[in-house]
């Protein structure tokens, strides 16, 4: 089995929001939900880099250790999923996440949090694959396809890399070994405690 | 062509008379290709372990309407993921079990505390229906706000293997739902009580007398006391201004980045967590000392009414102005008027 990881190329990303809308529309996701998001640091000023950023998929999740009803699992390819008929929509992950990716639509009381959403690697959750029930709740499993998401697979400069992360990284390593430089692999050592060796 | 023998001779010149023009400045080379990487800022690793160490977030901009989407990434995170895993637990855990051994212990030794003129049959007034309602509208309030709180923190370690996540999920919704809703009398209960009882809250010289006296809890001594004695003047003052930083805290939970960003809410979790933990435990006491802890206490909050020598016992002061006033009632109506009566 593989280690899933996303990694960003922040040399190639051109902050074209295109990953960011084929998420959303992959999976429909609903207004005020955002999956998958395009962060530009240094705007405008020398060294400024835009880097895709989701849920990582994290080596040791901190929002499933935060959890209260211990609703998330990791797949055997690593994938951090959550069940969200066990989710109440507390918000400790949010709180615990290094990067942001825990949504919460604004269905619960006083406009409060519903049950918890996120990038899901598109892979679904815990409902039998491909179903209607698995569509609704989490958005297509493409994984269970055989593809890898979507956010990657359709970036047009492939700044955004998704798959095992040994393969990942070999990719991201012959690129800064041929062009010179990079910036690294943005979210590694906080998500997986290590960093591509380049 | 032309110009080509001038080039060595004016390099030659530039050389010799710019150190002499600038001596602080060195001279750096042209760069070819594309620049080092240390020429372009700290890359990912660098940056994400300075700000771990340091605090702080990295941030950009996003261009989606939501701010806290601009994060990056958030170090923070980990130390609240300590907080509530590991710190917050032994706090409750040493403020609860530590309180119920102390109350324990308080009973195997000086077990149920009784009047020591046992009871008279008489009974006075010493709350009224409306001190009573709103004293169980905060403590109902409280128990189920305190429980349902609990269960976020303990339950997925001790209720969630007995029950199973399907029923314990369940659980945990409708207590979620039940602490979001119950925020709002607990926190008009709270005002009410500040408006009603903070009169007799305010401490005097009385009190020092009766903590000196350690409240006459474990000697047979009755230290004098008005209507409320320090120790429930300190129960008071916990209810009413832990109360009030619970219930601010809890509304910054309840309405997500609302006034604040991701930091504030950590925060506010944590000033939550903790001052309910330490509320809980106090309670503890509050409710064994009002029940099972003394005998002819209870009825103080459930008829409104307390036994003649109880209070003479544990409130001498505050009968004695009951008494004056009672006397004053019975006889004022006949022998005076006031002004303007007639």
């Amino acid at each position: 089995m593989a280690r899933m990881k996303f990694l960003c190329d922040a040399e190639r990303c051109i902050e074209c929001n295109a990953c960011v809308t084929a998420c959303k529309n992959e999976h429909q996701v609903p207004w005020g939900i955002n999956r998958r998001r395009v962060v530009t640091l240094n705007d405008g000023r020398p060294g400024e880099r835009s880097i895709s950023m989701a849920c990582m998929h994290c080596t040791d999740a901190p929002c499933a250790a935060v959890c209260p009803v211990a609703c998330f699992y990791t797949t055997a390819d690593h994938v951090v999923l959550h069940d969200k008929d066990l989710c109440i929509g507390c918000g400790y992950c949010f709180y615990a996440c290094p990067f942001g990716a825990p949504q919460y639509p604004r269905v619960g009381n006083f406009g409060g949090r519903g049950k918890m959403d996120k990038c899901t690697y598109c892979a679904g959750g815990p409902q039998q694959d491909n179903s209607h029930a698995e569509y609704l709740q989490y958005g297509s499993n493409r994984l269970a396809e055989g593809k890898l998401p979507l956010c990657a697979e359709m970036c047009s400069t492939k700044a955004l890399l998704a798959g095992d992360g040994e393969i990942i990284a070999t990719i991201y390593r012959e690129r800064v070994q041929q062009r010179g430089y990079g910036s690294g692999a943005w979210g590694w050592r906080t998500a997986y405690k290590e960093v591509p060796q380049v | 062509m032309i110009a080509l023998p001038w080039r060595p001779a004016a390099l030659g010149l530039l050389l010799l008379v710019l150190p002499l023009a600038a001596p602080a400045q060195p001279v750096h080379p042209a760069q070819d290709g594309p620049p080092a990487l240390t020429a372009r800022g700290p890359d990912a690793s660098e940056l994400e372990l300075q700000r771990a160490l340091q605090g702080g977030r990295i941030e950009g901009r996003v261009t989606i309407p939501d701010r806290q989407a601009a994060s990056l990434v958030q170090p923070a995170g980990r130390d609240w993921r300590v907080f509530h895993n590991r710190t917050l637990v032994w706090i409750g855990g040493i403020a609860i079990l530590g309180m119920l051994a102390i109350l324990a212990a308080f009973y195997l030794i000086r077990g149920r505390i009784r009047p020591s003129s046992g009871l008279s049959g008489r009974t006075v007034l010493r709350f009224n229906l409306l001190e009573r309602a709103n004293h169980w509208m905060v403590a109902a309030s409280f128990i189920v706000l305190a429980l349902s709180g609990l269960n976020l923190t303990f339950g997925r370690h001790l209720l969630l293997p007995v029950i199973g996540p399907e029923a314990f999920a369940t659980l945990s919704l409708w207590g979620k739902i039940a602490h979001n809703f119950l925020a709002f009398p607990f926190t008009l209960g709270i005002v009410v009580m500040l408006l009603l009882w903070v009169r007799d809250n305010l401490p005097n010289r009385t009190d020092w007398a009766w903590v000196r006296a350690g409240g006459g809890f474990l000697g047979g001594a009755h230290p004098a006391a008005g209507r409320f004695n320090a120790g429930q003047k300190l129960v008071f003052w916990i209810t009413i201004l832990g109360g009030a930083l619970v219930a601010a805290s809890g509304y910054m939970l309840m309405f997500p980045f609302a006034v604040t960003d991701v930091a504030g809410m950590q925060l506010s979790h944590i000033v939550h967590g903790v001052l309910a933990m330490l509320m809980i435990a106090a309670m503890l006491a509050h409710i064994y000392i009002g029940s099972l802890g003394m005998e002819g206490a209870f009825s103080a909050m459930s008829n409104g009414r307390v036994d003649y020598n109880w209070a003479k016992e544990h409130h001498s002061l505050w009968l004695e102005e009951e008494v004056a006033r009672a006397g004053e009632a019975a006889g004022a109506p006949r022998s005076a008027k006031a002004a303007g009566a007639d």
